[in-house]
């Protein structure tokens, strides 16, 4: 008897995994909104200036062609910065869309490592690619 | 005109302006700046001075004519927007500056542009005076040997500017003469 109601749960959990995998590589995706910004907070140059290690913005910015392909940057600092490809000053921002999946390396002045890298993933054609870009909406999701 | 009227219009202004930008493909600037001005020897023998283009719509570009990939392909393809745009064309000035200083004399920079089209034209300087226009531009340039000799890895966008020298927009590397020639219609429409 206990056997018995151990395979059934464990025929639920099997059914519910491969339900939600099928759903995730088949199901239409909806568009999250196309732009993904990236904000330098005021104070920043001052808090680096006073020797503080502090990293504002990921090394690795992830974009999806189609989905979320439009990057927004926005110098809210006190100081002109090299954000991204090209120089901002203060309170300026930079509205970039991305029309060919590749991965893009900036010098960057908002990081420790004076690098930035935006990789643009093409579009999610495939079942595989669908899962792979749901996960990462998943874990990257802000709360 | 009625007081309503008065008090909408230039928000209805502002609105159609910022639909224009959002729907350049390149990347915009909000809000635009002044595109930091500079005085250069020109490949056309007189000083290259950005103010010398008001009026026009210009796309500035930087390389060095040993390039050999992104230079050539991105001035090939802004010819080709140039000829695209037919009569307007003569609205448009791309200026090219160089990189490198050590080989890119005047004459050499007039000679490698007008393979591409007669009229754009090329500045170079001191090492110095090129290092402070890249900087004013936010513009990377790295020497790296190559060989025998040496090559620049640089940043591969170019700057639109418009007709009143603000610096409108950032074209990526790779976009078409099509891409070019959409933006730059609206930016000679403003």
């Amino acid at each position: 008897m206990n056997a018995l109601r151990r395979h059934g749960f464990l025929c639920a959990i099997a059914i519910f995994v491969i339900g939600a995998t099928a759903w995730a590589g088949f199901a239409p995706i909806k568009p999250p909104p196309r732009e993904a910004l990236f904000e330098i907070p005021q104070g920043t140059w001052a808090r680096r200036m006073s020797g503080s290690r502090i990293e504002i913005l990921p090394a690795e910015i992830r974009l999806t062609l189609g989905l979320r392909d439009i990057l927004v940057l926005r110098n809210l600092d006190d100081v002109p910065q090299i954000f991204g490809p090209t120089l901002l000053m203060p309170g300026q921002s930079l509205r970039l869309p991305f029309a060919v999946a590749s991965s893009y390396t900036f010098v960057c002045t908002a990081h420790l490592s004076g690098q930035m890298t935006i990789v643009v993933d093409p579009w999610p054609a495939s079942p595989r690619a669908r899962i792979r870009w749901r996960v990462h909406e998943l874990l990257t999701a802000k709360t | 005109m009625h007081p309503v009227l008065r008090l909408l219009l230039p928000l209805l202004f502002t609105a159609a302006a910022g639909a224009t930008d959002q729907s350049l493909i390149a990347g915009v600037f909000s809000p635009p700046r002044q595109a930091p001005d500079f005085s250069l020897s020109g490949s056309n023998g007189s000083e290259l001075k950005l103010q010398s283009y008001r009026g026009r719509v210009v796309v500035l570009a930087f390389g060095f004519t040993s390039c050999p990939d992104v230079c050539p392909i991105t001035l090939a393809t802004l010819a080709q927007a140039r000829k695209k745009l037919g009569a307007d064309g003569n609205e448009l000035q791309v200026v090219y500056i160089t990189v490198d200083p050590e080989r890119d004399d005047a004459e050499r920079m007039r000679i490698y542009l007008a393979a591409f089209d007669p009229t754009f034209v090329g500045g170079t300087g001191t090492a110095g005076r090129l290092d402070a226009v890249r900087k004013e531009y936010g513009i990377a340039a790295t020497r790296r040997a190559a060989g025998t000799g040496y090559l620049y890895a640089h940043s591969s966008f170019t700057y639109l500017i418009d007709r009143e020298g603000k610096l409108h927009a950032l074209m990526p590397y790779g976009h078409s003469a099509d891409d070019y020639v959409h933006d730059l219609r609206i930016l000679m429409a403003k």
